[in-house]
């Protein structure tokens, strides 16, 4: 082993001496940095054979050219490839041309004449496919200089007809990306061909590609041709009959782009009549498109099949009897008709009889088929979407139930009939499918109602063990529409048994009835009795308040009565009880009942509910003039402006209680009003003007007061949504006035200069930064704080620092509150920990040393890109705390502006003698850097982001923003 | 013509006993060589002598291909190798031959221990017998001798279940064995690539039948097992230890996992293990989703499914059991049969396709009483469930993979005869390709039109290329000048001149001369001025030189004018062309046959 170790270090020495030989010649160019060109002139002109020149060149691509010495390095490159000899160097000059023609801020107009002359005396195909290439970039790079296109377009025409297949290829290229859109459309009577001399089509010519011997070629003519109707080019719809051929290619890239053709041509021609082969029928184009392509459903490629089924879904103008194909399939045994299972379990639906299966022979085969109508190679659409949904590869399950949700969402006939297909893909063996196609059924639940054998192998489901797949099927109730009362009592059932089972659901499995007794008060009527087990002589026991079952069912109920006012009537008295009871602690799944003799207890709530938009448009108003009461305090130090602020305040806070819809607006006023609040208070010390020594007890307050602002204003800025540049520049504004203060305050106290110079200077270039940053901003700021002290900023600026701090104390003191303007939506960011739920009284024991996974489970609203914001701290009890970062794949996303965080924590300590409590709550970490706001971006500020300060640039810091919870746990010493 | 030559042996419009000869190329090969479950006699393995009377069937065959381990595919192959006697290549893919022999064996016991037959073959043979093969891979090409090569394709059914493409040159022939076209819960779907065959020979079980989707067959299963076990019922499944039993097993084990169900499933033992076992190893030939999974967990590590004792069957309480042979006519399955016939909450399901004269065959006609041996009769109370779950392609499918492969010709077996009628007009009526279903013993014969491959020498298809337009057409076939030479079994096309060279000739020129009168006062001189501004003006893009000797040269035509002696307005133009440029003078001579217009200069 030693030996071999010893080997291992020699070969590695030797090798180190080789590397300064072969990196003499790039060192001699990072030397001579002024022109790059003249060292790789020297170099070039050094190497004595091609091998060398390729090195030198290989060794050159590695760096980056600057944009002002491109244009001498392309001309050194394009002497020497003159000269050179060799395909291989040749070959690596051309692609460093279109390497170096990338360069940002350089024209390459200046070489497309070299370029092409280049071409023309090219012999080798390999390196007339690269110049192409080269050419291409070019092209790109010049998309407003339609002579150079033309010319282009030229060089491409001429070596269409190479005879190496990479030419041809790139030819195509350059005509699908450079061909000119605006070329006269061929005459409808000439058709292609007639167009001679002058301005060729560029159409016709890429399409007769579309036979070209190589598949490659094959394939770039349709890329081509794609490429020109994504450009904007009207592509002829004799294109049609072209493609369709190809769709039976041998070769699967050509199939492939085929597919894209022709879906490409079924959106711009759908209402066409084209001919049926073999027949004299005509059918529209979309219709003969969608048939085509489902027959592609079944090819042998499966990158085919994904392509053919993906286009299926976007075609929505084909007709409906052409749809409904796609999911025939006539079944037939030894020649005689068969009904397949889900016309059959309609059958039994409709007859009034459920239970599938067990007579005998109820599949039995029915009438004789006539041999001749049996169409077995389904011509056309014929059962595409049942080939689809049986393949082998998953990816292309997946696309096809996509599909069928995009067909279905715009046809209600069809989201009826592709239901058995969707529900029968709730036992597909990979979870994703099923996961794909709860959700596509959730998405087209408006069109359908469940029948009771299609509910039941929903409702199996729900014993999946799969969390994600359940609460999609939760989700999916909520929106569904069932048909009879057996239905729900059936779907109650399975809930609680899947409640049971899995105790964890229970948030989704309550929310779920919610949406399930709501949507079906007529049905849940008749069957309350049996739900409340209640009986018309006997008093029955009174259930357990906290058994979570009992809660599902009073939620069902309590949801179907709100819309069904008989339903009270049946209650009995603890049932009353517990919905007071319930209507407090799970107020978002209790909805307010107007129960007899309980009216004027709740009337706050349902005045609430049943005025609906008119009361928030009450409170916004009610808010509103609240702000304005406040905007009538001229001064900080005026008398009464504490109280009002105060009362504000409170009232802020009601409202934001009563009125969710506004919660988020009035939190942020309150927030705000409270910062001013503290300011004011910390500004009307009466001992301002004392002594230093004496008001050492005033200072600690103000210091404090100070510290908090500022941390309330990282909070305005961070926690809530929807902030526009003017709010921003406002809290910009309050965190300034604090910073302000503090630097007062440090000028009391501490009595060293330098820390006073360096602090008024940072304080300086703060209020810099704040005026280049809120620019715009700057007019609305009139008299306040910023203002008055931009007036004096010339005199600041020279000051010294005793100075600048009296001059910042009287305007701080006599600077006017600034009036807050609200935007349109505001939203506070708030988590709430559903898991673990901190009532558990047995600790979560483990050895020392040893990790313990904790499972988190947590709702969060209205946090913008959580992956890189949100972050989990624990607390242990001596003080300890640690920060982990959920992996991005933790957060699911169930709503718009909602995530969800199923993670896990590890935990671990030192033996403890007794079981103690961790805190465990979410952490919101913002930086001032990346919060600027996008209006500021457009100042232009942007540019000179460098010389910024980077005292300012970044302040990093994390918000708690959701309740802790404590968490029992027990480290164990470990045994030996 | 060439030709190819098929005979079934059996499983010529008939299921069981599949073997197939094949002739091609001069090549003899035989597909598949199984036995017939329905038969305990002579009829149970193909007639060896039809081949070959009394002599050795190396000295015949070229090599025996096996598609799959069922003994309708295998089961005659140590009595083929061992008894009547080859010594040749024997190939199948690794999962056949892992799995083949231990099905053989138990066949032999059966037979042998358990019947106490005589004269048949022993272990040592099997064993024998399996030292001859070959195994394959799929997609690998694999050289049998120099001309003869195999290659393998993936057919669903079962695992390691193969179509096999034979080519000989140009000829070929795919031979399907078994196949399934969709993919169920263990196995993926059969897939071939274009090869365009000669003869494609397809299975042809499920001619008439289209099937339901998979997903409403697993879920009436499923129900029905799960009723029956909820009633306290037992659930039979009779299985043939490998293939559908995994797919089964598969599909009780995640529901079983999935509903948290309790009742006991049990497999009779033996043979399952070892067969779980070799599924296990060949993952690469399972589903996506086992293939993908595996590393997590293999799926054919089964926690609910347990071995079956025989003391199990008396057990109260729900169960299911999976027991072998899948045609209830022997074993294990037909003894557990008999005990449960009795009750009614009992049930049977019968996963698969069941030979006539066996006793799945009766029940499933609705026979309720069964005559066993000894006279005693059974009374059948139990429920008797049919589920289709063989793997065999469905019509569509069969339709589904002709599109795939592209056969010129087609050639049903493995199958009834009324139905393979019926998928034979399909077939004819949708392809518009020749199809035939030969009984067994009957040779169907097949014309090829094999493409015969020539060298052409470089520099004259170049020269042919330039020729031509810009665009080369594959499309359109093109008539090029060119001398074939045929020497020491090659051909080569070369241009005529390196021909000539290469044959020591010389070269011949070959001119026509012809003599064209013409009404025209002017003088000589002047008509062939004539001559020459009407040609320029007919013949746009022609060189047309009018030379000092008095002639006129349009490419290499030469005309001359010389008036006739006895009328000097008559003129005798003489145009000769050599025979490279037939077309072009011919058309000159009828051009100026017509005369020459008036006006000219």
């Amino acid at each position: 082993m030693a030996a071999h170790l010893k080997k291992r270090v020699y070969e590695e020495f030797s090798k180190v001496v080789q590397i300064p030989h072969e990196e003499a010649p790039a060192k001699k160019l990072r030397l001579s940095k002024l022109s790059k060109s003249a060292a790789l002139h020297i170099d070039l002109c050094k190497a004595t054979n091609s091998t060398d020149a390729l090195q030198y060149l290989l060794q050159f691509a590695r760096k980056p050219v600057e944009a002002e010495s491109v244009e001498g390095v392309i001309r050194i490159l394009l002497e020497h490839y003159y000269k050179e000899t060799d395909n291989s160097v040749r070959l690596k000059i051309a692609s460093l041309l279109g390497l170096l023609s990338k360069t940002s801020s350089f024209s390459p107009d200046c070489i497309v004449d070299d370029a092409i002359n280049t071409l023309s005396n090219e012999n080798s195909h390999q390196v007339l496919a690269q110049l192409l290439d080269t050419l291409l970039v070019i092209g790109a790079q010049l998309p407003e200089s339609p002579a150079v296109r033309l010319r282009l377009v030229e060089v491409a025409y001429k070596h269409l007809s190479d005879t190496y297949f990479g030419v041809r290829n790139k030819c195509l290229q350059l005509l699908g990306c450079l061909g000119l859109v605006d070329t006269p459309l061929g005459k409808d009577g000439e058709g292609p061909g007639s167009s001679q001399g002058g301005v060729r089509d560029v159409q016709s010519i890429i399409s007769n590609y579309f036979a070209d011997q190589d598949p490659r070629v094959r394939t770039a003519a349709l890329k081509a041709m794609l490429q020109l109707h994504e450009r904007g080019m009207k592509i002829h719809q004799i294109i049609y009959e072209q493609a369709c051929r190809l769709l039976s290619d041998d070769y699967e890239q050509v199939r492939s782009a085929a597919v894209q053709m022709v879906w490409v041509l079924s959106q711009l021609y759908p209402e066409s009549i084209v001919p049926i082969p073999s027949s004299n029928e005509e059918i529209r184009l979309v219709d003969d498109a969608f048939g085509k392509i489902s027959h592609m459903v079944s090819d042998g490629s499966w990158m085919v099949r994904v392509q053919a089924t993906k286009t299926l879904g976007s075609m929505l103008q084909v007709s409906p009897h052409f749809l409904e194909q796609t999911l025939d399939k006539k079944l037939m045994s030894d020649l005689r008709r068969k009904r397949t299972a889900h016309e059959r379990a309609k059958e039994l639906f409709a007859s009034g009889e459920f239970s599938s299966g067990r007579k005998w022979a109820d599949d039995a085969p029915k009438e004789k088929l006539d041999t001749n109508t049996v169409n077995l190679i389904a011509s056309g659409a014929c059962g595409g979407f049942v080939h689809g949904l049986e393949d082998e590869m998953f990816e292309v399950r997946i696309a096809a139930v996509e599909a069928l949700c995009q067909l279905a969402r715009s046809s209600p006939s069809f989201a009826e009939k592709c239901l058995d297909f969707l529900v029968d893909m709730f036992n597909d063996e990979i979870e994703e499918v099923r996961l794909e196609s709860i959700h596509v059924l959730r998405e087209i639940s408006t069109h359908i109602t469940l029948r009771e054998d299609q509910l039941d192998t929903v409702l199996a489901v729900l014993e999946d063990s799969s969390r994600d797949i359940r609460e999609a099927l939760h989700e999916l109730l909520c929106y569904t529409n069932v048909s009879t009362k057996e239905c729900i009592q059936l779907a109650l059932l399975e809930l609680l048994k899947n409640l049971n089972k899995y105790p964890t659901d229970r948030n989704s499995v309550w929310k779920c009835l919610k949406f399930l007794g709501s949507r079906h008060p007529t049905l849940v009527l008749p069957l309350v009795p049996e739900l409340l087990s209640t009986h018309p002589y006997f008093d029955t026991p009174e259930p357990d308040m906290d058994d979570p079952a009992y809660i599902a069912v009073l939620v069902l109920v309590f949801n179907a009565a709100k819309s069904c006012p008989t339903m009270p009537a049946l209650f009995s008295d603890h049932t009353f009880r517990h919905y007071a009871y319930l209507r407090d602690s799970l107020s978002h799944l209790v909805p307010p009942l107007r129960l007899p003799g309980r009216k004027q207890v709740y009337s706050l709530d349902s005045v609430d509910s049943s005025s609906g938009s008119g009361s928030v448009e009450s409170a916004q108003l009610f808010l509103q003039q609240s702000l304005n009461r406040v905007g009538t305090i001229q001064n900080l130090e005026s008398p009464g402006a504490q109280d009002l602020l105060n009362f504000t305040i409170r009232d802020l806070q009601r409202l934001g209680e009563l009125q969710t819809e506004l919660a988020g607006a009035a939190d942020f006023c309150a927030t705000y009003l409270r910062c001013q609040l503290l300011l004011m208070k910390a500004l009307q010390e009466k001992l301002w003007n004392m002594a230093v020594p004496l008001c050492l007890k005033q200072n600690v307050t103000a210091t404090a007061a100070a510290q908090q602002i500022l941390e309330e204003t990282y909070k305005l800025e961070f926690l809530y949504s929807g902030l526009e540049s003017r709010q921003v520049a406002t809290i910009h504004h309050v965190r300034l006035q604090a910073k302000a203060l503090q630097l007062i305050l440090t000028a009391r106290t501490r009595q060293g200069l330098d820390l006073l110079i360096s602090s008024c200077e940072k304080f300086l270039q703060e209020v810099e930064s704040f005026q280049r940053l809120f620019l715009s901003e700057l007019p609305h700021l009139q008299d306040s704080f910023v203002d008055k002290l931009l007036d004096l900023m010339p005199r600041l600026s020279s000051c010294k620092p005793a100075e600048l701090v009296k001059i910042l104390q009287t305007t701080l003191r006599q600077s006017g509150l600034l009036q807050l303007k609200l935007p349109e939506q505001i939203h506070r960011a708030t988590a709430t920990i559903i898991e673990p739920t901190g009532e558990s009284d047995n600790p979560l024991r483990f050895t020392t040393g040893l990790v313990v996974a904790l499972d988190i489970d947590a709702t969060l609203e209205h946090v913008q890109d959580p992956q890189n914001t949100i972050k989990v701290q624990i607390l242990y009890p001596d003080g300890q705390s640690h920060v982990i970062h959920p992996k991005p794949g933790d957060f699911r996303k169930p709503g718009p502006h909602r995530h969800r965080l199923i993670t896990q924590v590890y935990l671990s300590h030192t033996a403890w003698t007794e079981p103690s409590q961790v805190e465990v709550r979410l952490l919101l970490a913002y930086s001032s850097s990346s919060s600027a706001p996008p209006s500021t971006n457009r100042l232009g500020w942007s540019d000179s982001i460098d010389s910024l300060p980077p005292a300012e640039a970044a302040v990093e810091g994390t918000i708690p923003f959701s309740k802790p919870v404590k968490v029992f746990i027990m480290p164990k010493p470990a045994r030996r | 013509m060439p030709e190819i030559k098929v005979t079934p042996l059996g499983a010529g419009q008939d299921v069981g006993r599949s073997c197939i000869l094949v002739s091609i190329g001069g090549k003899n090969i035989m597909l598949d060589c199984g036995m017939h479950m329905g038969y305990n006699d002579d009829r149970r393995f193909p007639d060896f002598s039809y081949i070959i009377q009394n002599a050795r069937l190396t000295d015949f065959l070229d090599c025996v291909i096996i598609s799959h381990f069922h003994l309708d595919h295998c089961g005659a192959l140590p009595y083929m190798s061992e008894m009547v006697g080859y010594d040749g290549p024997i190939y199948m893919t690794h999962p056949t031959k892992a799995i083949c022999p231990i099905l053989l064996e138990d066949f032999r016991k059966i037979t042998v221990d358990k019947k106490g037959e005589t004269n048949f073959f022993t272990s040592q043979m099997i064993k024998d017998c399996m030292k001859k093969v070959i195994p394959l891979n799929l997609h690998q090409t694999v050289q049998v001798d120099d001309e003869l090569e195999i290659k393998a394709y993936y057919a669903g059914h079962v695992l390691g279940a193969a179509m096999v493409h034979i080519k000989v040159g140009s000829e070929s022939v795919v031979y399907t064995g078994d196949y399934n076209m969709t993919p169920d819960r263990h196995l993926g779907a059969a897939w071939i690539d274009k090869c365009r065959p000669d003869i494609l020979i397809s299975e042809s079980t499920y001619a008439t039948t289209i099937r339901d989707s998979k997903r409403c067959r697993e879920r009436d299963f499923l129900k029905k097992v799960h009723e029956s076990i909820e009633r306290g019922g037992k659930v039979l499944i009779p299985v043939f230890a490998l293939g559908r039993a995994q797919e089964l097993c598969i599909l009780l084990e995640t529901f079983w996992e999935r509903m948290n169900l309790k009742a006991p499933i049990y497999f009779s033992t033996g043979l399952t293990e070892k067969a779980n076992h070799y599924y296990k190893l060949f993952i690469t030939w399972t589903n996506q989703k086992i293939r993908k999974t595996f590393v997590q967990r293999n799926m054919f590590e089964f926690k609910h499914i347990k071995a079956f004792d025989r003391s199990y069957a008396d057990n109260p309480g729900p169960m299911v059991v999976f027991a072998t042979p899948g045609m209830l006519h022997a074993g294990q399955s037909l003894q557990i049969f008999k005990k449960w016939a009795g009750n009614e909450k009992n049930m049977v399901i019968m996963p698969g396709y069941c030979v006539q004269g066996t006793i799945g065959h009766k029940i499933l006609n609705g026979q309720r009483k069964l005559e066993m041996e000894g006279r005693a009769t059974l009374d059948v109370k139990l429920q008797v469930e049919y589920m289709s779950f063989s793997a065999h392609a469905d019509a569509k499918g069969i339709m589904q993979l002709i599109r795939m492969a592209e056969p010129r010709n087609m050639l049903l077996v493995h199958g009834e005869a009324v139905k393979m009628e019926f998928l034979k007009g399909k077939i004819e009526q949708e392809f518009s390709i020749d199809c035939y279903m030969p009984a067994n013993g009957e040779t169907t014969t097949v014309t090829t039109n094999p493409s015969v491959p020539v060298d052409m020498s470089l520099s004259l298809l170049k020269r042919e290329m330039a020729l031509g337009g810009p665009l080369p057409d594959p499309k359109k076939p093109r008539t090029m000048h060119g001398t074939l030479i045929m020497k020491e079994n090659s051909l080569k096309l070369v241009s005529s001149e390196q021909a000539l060279k290469e044959l020591g000739l010389n070269e011949h020129q070959l001119r026509f001369t012809c003599r064209v009168q013409l009404q025209d006062p002017h003088s000589d001189a002047d008509t062939l001025h004539r001559i020459y501004t009407h040609l320029k003006n007919v013949l746009k893009g022609y060189t047309i030189q009018h030379l000092p000797d008095s002639t006129v040269m349009v490419e290499s035509i030469v005309i001359k004018v010389s008036s006739s002696a006895e009328d000097s307005n008559t003129k005798v133009l003489l145009l000769s062309w050599s025979y490279q440029d037939e077309d072009l003078g011919s058309y000159l001579s009828s051009l100026l046959k017509k005369g020459l217009p008036p006006g000219l200069c």
